[in-house]
């Protein structure tokens, strides 16, 4: 399949191209810090009424400008290092870490193609006909701060925490790479536009919302959204800087904006793997128009679909704050045992089955014969591999 | 001897120790000498690797058994206060765990020594500051059984009352501070919220939150305020939802269930042999309370049931302490059902203080309010041990009397520090995060176990 290129650059380049490219640069980033802004005053106002509390109130109304006062106030506080860190790693690893959050975001479609100074171009940062690995590559990179923190501290906690890190993101980096796989064979292309497109909204309630890839790759979503929220270390699976264990995992030397920046990263990626979940299985910005107003008029060309996107990622955002509010830690074995003896494997066996039912419906097959007998086989696959598997109290009986 | 002779004679030894300690041999004994030095607190590393210069080819395969020593305290989050906790790690694994007490010393129990037996309950009441109640009242029996004075059958409900209140209390705070400990952070501020209905109840009756200084020898400071029994009524409504509240968030959770299932197992004789006592005990499947094994107060008149389990985990212990909140909220109930009428403390002018009014009518009131409270009471020469029920296990006073106003000897047996004994056999093998969930479900008192 052809990818869709964006219109704005297959044409002429001139000034005013160039020009539109650094605007929506400077607004995806604006708005990327806006949001985490406003993620952690919603996060700390939803969490703070499920527990009773009236959290931020007093800076701004609501309280909404409390992230911007924490940010003053860390940005004038006073940065120590441990003398044993290792001062080059110790400066870069924030930057490392906030980096790889906001190139990710770039290739979200937030929006439809609309024209702006005579130029139709797509309401995304950039359209790259690999987006989905540029995402899987910006995931990876995005350890290494992490990582490197940690282990720059040369301090023992931090590296305890570091050590945790890196299992983890690789871990999930797989169940997560396989997630996205589910997807691309319902799409067929790398491109994130390409995949919205896929989903695009087709004039009514039930066929819309079918259309999305979340129903024919319904098992990915669930491993989708498992992985992604140990991938960014949210909450059950913030091993990395457990702080009843390991005080502040990776970030525990840091101080000032440079603690400031590890934190902005992590909400940074939960926003960025939330919107990364609406364009791949929630169909993106599709959703109906306001059907009495013109179709091509200003607000169903631009506001809507920014609308529907927004929606949807914030109702997957307030997902992730009711898990941080509700659920306890896991430990780092029982997060390995996850990772490993049953999302790999069954995002796998999902591809498998996903992939023979394309091909099925492509060559017209039985679909009633097909389905079963691929769930079933997938099922026996995994029932043996899960008997081969060591138990972990068997491993627990051989450690003693 | 001229300063000459003292170079000389120093000099060659200083040599000779440096020459011995080249050798490997001596190397290795020197090494073994520090690593079974029992009489010091710190752990010390099984094997140490000194990497000095590269490469080191001999060092193939050498990171094998390699372990690292970490401190976990005085500062850290999930230590409960000051406890500090030297763990080696092997990886994550805890191989050795050493629990290093002592940053909170106050000499409580030498300042007991020269307190009157009138101001003694408010040093003892600062030991286990999460039931400073149970503290008073171990105190006071013990000063009284060394009186023999018998006290008024209300003063006694009263106490048992507020026992359980703080009993209750004290749980909340452990739900609380265990969630918390294992992630579940909402937990944290739902047990806090609950534990700040009792304590506001505490403080209508008693005037304080903490270190009440309520229960005292004789008696208690006061009697109850007007319409006591519905603030109690409703503060036990407010409780009971709580608790079914904390039972469907996390008795039923799984991953709760992970993280405390079968983590920080012990064995009835292991808790028996380590002086453990309270819900660690219990939850070995040995009954062991003292509010029904030597009844105390009237916890023989009132219907309670023991709660024990058998798997000895941290999710037993989590579900005895519980379901202990119910168990007081009922003996509550009980009392305020029963709560007899009458004194509530002894009319012995020379153990108790007299009315504040009667001090301005009477001199030989004026004349004992004044020697109580500067001299205090003589108590009778001997000694007692008096044991009750904390929420933390048996804490006992063993108080010595020479026939003076103050106490010859004061110990108090906090069970906190003898629970913090069972704390190496059941972080031991165990991962990191486990050493906190066990820490945890030992709900140590650090100044109860300091004292």
């Amino acid at each position: 399949m052809k990818y869709p290129a964006d219109p704005l650059l297959t044409g002429d380049i001139d000034l005013t191209v160039v020009l539109i490219v650094i605007g929506k640069t400077i607004v995806t980033f604006a708005l990327l810090l806006v949001a985490v802004m406003l993620y952690i005053w919603f996060m700390r106002k939803v969490i703070a009424d499920m527990q009773n509390r009236i959290g931020p109130a007093t800076a701004g109304p609501f309280g909404v400008l409390q992230s911007v006062a924490d940010g003053v106030k860390l940005f004038f506080k006073e940065q120590s290092m441990p003398t044993s860190a290792d001062r080059r790693v110790f400066l870069i690893a924030p930057y490392l870490s906030i980096l790889p959050a906001f190139l990710a975001f770039s290739i979200v479609p937030i929006g439809g193609e609309v024209s702006i100074a005579g130029h139709q171009t797509y309401l995304q940062l950039a359209e790259l006909p690999i987006g989905v690995l540029w995402l899987l590559a910006m995931s990876g990179l995005g350890l290494y701060g992490v990582m490197l923190a940690g282990w720059s501290s040369g301090s023992k906690y931090p590296l305890l925490g570091s050590v945790r890190a890196s299992a983890q993101l690789l871990s999930y980096e797989a169940a997560f790479g396989l997630a996205v796989v589910g997807v691309l064979i319902q799409s067929g292309t790398l491109s994130t536009r390409g995949i919205v497109d896929g989903q695009a909204w087709t004039g009514n309630w039930i066929d819309g919302i079918r259309a999305w890839y979340f129903l024919p790759a319904i098992v990915a979503f669930v491993i989708f959204l498992i992985a992604a929220i140990a991938e960014t270390n949210h909450p059950p699976f913030d091993l990395v800087e457990a702080e009843q264990e390991l005080v502040g995992g990776f970030h525990t030397e840091y101080t000032g904006i440079r603690f400031a920046i590890f934190f902005l990263a992590e909400f940074m990626n939960v926003i960025t793997m939330s919107a990364i979940a609406v364009t791949l299985f929630l169909g993106g910005p599709a959703g109906p128009g306001l059907g009495f107003l013109a179709t091509d008029g200003t607000v169903n060309v631009w506001l809507m679909p920014v609308f529907w996107f927004m929606l949807k990622l914030l109702v997957l955002l307030y997902c992730t704050v009711w898990l941080r509010a509700t659920l306890p830690r896991l430990r780092y074995d029982q997060l390995m045992d996850l990772g490993w003896k049953y999302m790999i494997e069954i995002a796998f066996l999902w591809i498998m089955v996903s992939g023979l039912v394309v091909i099925a419906r492509e060559e017209d097959w039985n679909l009633w014969i097909v389905v079963p007998a691929a769930a079933v086989g997938a099922a026996a696959v995994y029932g043996v591999l899960y008997a081969s598997m060591p138990k972990r109290h068997e491993l627990v009986e051989e450690i003693k | 001897m001229s300063d000459e002779t003292r170079t000389e004679i120093s000099t060659p030894s200083a040599d000779e120790e440096i020459r011995d300690l080249e050798t490997p041999a001596e190397l290795e004994e020197a090494r073994l000498e520090r690593q079974t030095d029992e009489g010091a607190q710190e752990l010390r590393p099984q094997r140490e690797v000194v990497l000095t210069g590269g490469p080191w080819p001999e060092l193939e395969g050498e990171g094998e058994g390699e372990t690292m020593i970490i401190n976990m305290g005085p500062q850290h989050p999930s230590t409960h206060g000051v406890l500090r906790v030297m763990m080696e790690l092997d990886a994550e694994t805890v191989v050795r765990a050493k629990p290093i007490v002592g940053y909170l010393h106050t000499g409580m129990e030498k300042t007991g020594e020269e307190l009157t037996y009138v101001q003694g309950a408010t040093n003892v009441t600062r030991m286990d500051y999460a039931s400073p109640l149970g503290n008073e009242l171990v105190f006071s029996m013990a000063v009284e059984r060394l009186l023999d004075v018998e006290v008024p059958p209300r003063a006694i409900w009263i106490r048992m009352l507020l026992v359980e209140l703080n009993r209750m209390a004290s749980h909340l705070l452990f739900q609380a501070t265990n969630g918390m400990d294992l992630g579940a952070l909402s937990m944290m501020i739902y047990g806090w919220r609950e534990r700040e209905v009792t304590l506001r109840l505490l403080e209508e009756i008693t005037g304080l939150r903490m270190n009440h200084n309520f229960i005292r020898p004789g008696g208690v400071a006061a009697d109850l305020p007007d319409g006591w029994e519905d603030a109690v009524h409703q503060t036990c409504e407010q409780v009971e939802a709580g608790v079914e509240e904390y039972d469907r968030l996390l008795t039923n959770n799984p991953i709760w269930h992970e993280r405390t299932v079968g983590v920080g197992l012990i064995t009835t004789e292991q808790a028996l042999a380590l002086g453990a006592s309270g819900p660690i005990l219990r939850s070995t499947g040995f009954p062991w309370d003292l509010r029904k094994a030597q009844p105390y107060l009237a916890y023989d008149e009132v219907d309670f049931d023991v709660i024990y389990t058998e798997n000895g985990d941290c999710f037993d212990r989590f579900r005895i302490r519980l379901h202990e909140i119910l168990e007081s909220v009922k003996i509550v109930r009980q009392c305020v059902e029963k709560m007899p009428t009458g004194d509530y403390r002894v009319q012995d002018r020379k153990v108790t203080p007299p009315p504040r009014e009667r001090i301005d009518e009477s001199m030989e009131a004026l004349i004992h309010h004044f020697k109580l409270f500067t001299e205090g009471f003589k108590v009778p020469p001997g000694e007692t041990y008096v044991a009750i029920e904390s929420p933390r296990g048996e804490i006992g006073c063993y108080l010595v009397s020479d026939g003076t106003g103050k106490p010859c000897r004061l110990h108090i047996r906090g069970p906190s520090f003898y629970n913090l004994q069972t704390m190496n056999v059941m972080v031991e093998g165990r991962l990191v995060a486990d050493a906190v969930a066990v820490i945890s479900s030992v709900d140590p008192i650090m100044g109860e176990v300091d004292r």
